[in-house]
């Protein structure tokens, strides 16, 4: 009883509690420049939930294999691998969102979520568990990606998914443009930190903590280290 | 299009950062403080340059074999161990340089702005000299914004009239919208 109730909770803490996107402030490229509308959001999450899921899989399976020195290339290879397959799956299925995505597609690589939850969760665990977390992970980013696609969507033409929804008022261009992300993002933040009164967020901020390239800078293993090497 | 117009469009216009959205990370992670930003910008400049200058013949070589599609997996191994063999080499031969830049090259292998220009080069269809002209714009336009950003976030170290659920990140995420939107001013610069 006890195990299935953890085996949830490693499904669930993705979406709500430990959000990639709105908790852990992972990810924030894609984040930021596929929201244009609601459509390209969620297929952004989509493909990066797929990758993630798989990565996730095989790095699980492979961890007693790879050694510890260079099991970051290794993850690469391994996630780059699987984004070429989501990039020729979605140029030959869907051509449209494959356009619209563009170079983002073949920046999934370095989207730091799955390069974090390789070294973070499917490095040290076993592959069902790996599979639940990218599952969980995959889905907090898709939903957050969803709600900020829709929000700019919604305020900048007026529209949800495509369906006009409100005509009475101007869409406001700038909300799908790039200020109108970063504006967006940042009142998302501050929502959550509203909501949860500040204890979700308490010290984190963007940069060396949950970057997933912690562990190959320099020397920092440990936490802030990174950050205390770019000031000195 | 001339070098110039690219460079120009690259740095302003279409700025990496600001209106495509690419190294978010780090500018907002390493925009605290005014040196760490400009040292991190040029350190991308550097990256970007070393990287159009490497994966460009490599993408005409694999596109010889036919093999385009392995575009991602190659560039971002290339990318990564042409960045620490050059960390090496810093570090052994001119260490001042390694001082300044060393620190920052292990987190920019896999920043998106690197991997971002090399492949836009390949789709826009650069030759090898305007591809590498297009990574030094970009790195500037991404120098120009953490030096920017910097600069306006350390006015903004006090936060005492910010509310409570505004401090820190979302401010942080405001305050790049407010820059963006500056950036913004410059689109119709060129066509």
């Amino acid at each position: 009883m006890d195990k299935k109730v953890s085996k949830l909770s490693i499904l669930t803490k993705g979406i709500i509690k430990e959000n990639p996107v709105l908790v852990l402030l992972l990810g924030t490229c894609p984040t930021l420049a596929t929201t244009s509308s609601a459509i390209n959001g969620v297929g952004m999450g989509i493909s990066a939930t797929a990758v993630l899921i798989c990565s996730n899989i095989v790095i699980s399976l492979l961890r007693k294999i790879i050694p510890d020195k260079v099991r970051i290339p290794c993850y690469i290879v391994v996630i780059a691998g699987f984004v070429t397959v989501v990039q020729l799956l979605l140029q030959a299925f869907v051509p449209s969102l494959y356009a619209s995505l563009g170079l983002f597609i073949p920046l999934i690589v370095v989207n730091c979520i799955i390069l974090g939850r390789a070294e973070m969760f499917a490095s040290k665990n076993n592959p069902f568990d790996s599979a639940l977390d990218g599952i969980g992970m995959g889905l907090g980013f898709t939903l957050a990606l969803g709600v900020m696609g829709l929000i700019r969507e919604f305020i900048g033409c007026g529209t949800a998914f495509d369906i006009p929804i409100q005509t009475f008022l101007p869409g406001m261009g700038i909300f799908n443009l790039a200020p109108g992300g970063f504006f967006v993002f940042g009142i998302l933040v501050a929502f959550v930190n509203y909501v949860t009164k500040g204890k979700a967020l308490k010290g984190k901020s963007f940069g060396c903590e949950g970057c997933a390239m912690a562990a190959m800078c320099g020397g920092a293993r440990k936490e802030k280290e990174c950050e205390k090497g770019a000031e000195a | 299009m001339s070098i110039i117009a690219i460079m120009m469009s690259v740095i302003l216009v279409n700025n990496y950062v600001l209106s495509q959205f690419l190294g978010i990370c780090p500018f907002l992670g390493v925009s605290k403080k005014l040196d760490a930003a400009a040292g991190m910008g040029f350190a991308v400049i550097f990256v970007m340059v070393l990287a159009t200058a490497a994966t460009w013949p490599i993408m005409q070589v694999l596109d010889h074999f036919g093999i385009g599609y392995l575009q991602t997996v190659v560039f971002i191994l290339v990318i990564a161990a042409l960045v620490q063999l050059v960390e090496m080499i810093l570090k052994r031969y001119i260490p001042a340089l390694h001082k300044s830049l060393g620190v920052y090259l292990p987190l920019i292998t896999t920043n998106c702005a690197v991997l971002g220009v090399c492949i836009s080069n390949i789709d826009s269809g650069y030759g090898y000299f305007t591809s590498i002209c297009n990574s030094i714009g970009a790195g500037i336009g991404f120098l120009l914004a953490m030096v920017l950003f910097a600069g306006v976030r350390s006015k903004l170290e006090n936060e005492e009239g910010v509310p409570m659920a505004f401090r820190g990140v979302p401010l942080t995420l405001i305050t790049a919208a407010m820059l963006s939107l500056g950036f913004m001013g410059f689109s119709g610069l060129f066509q």
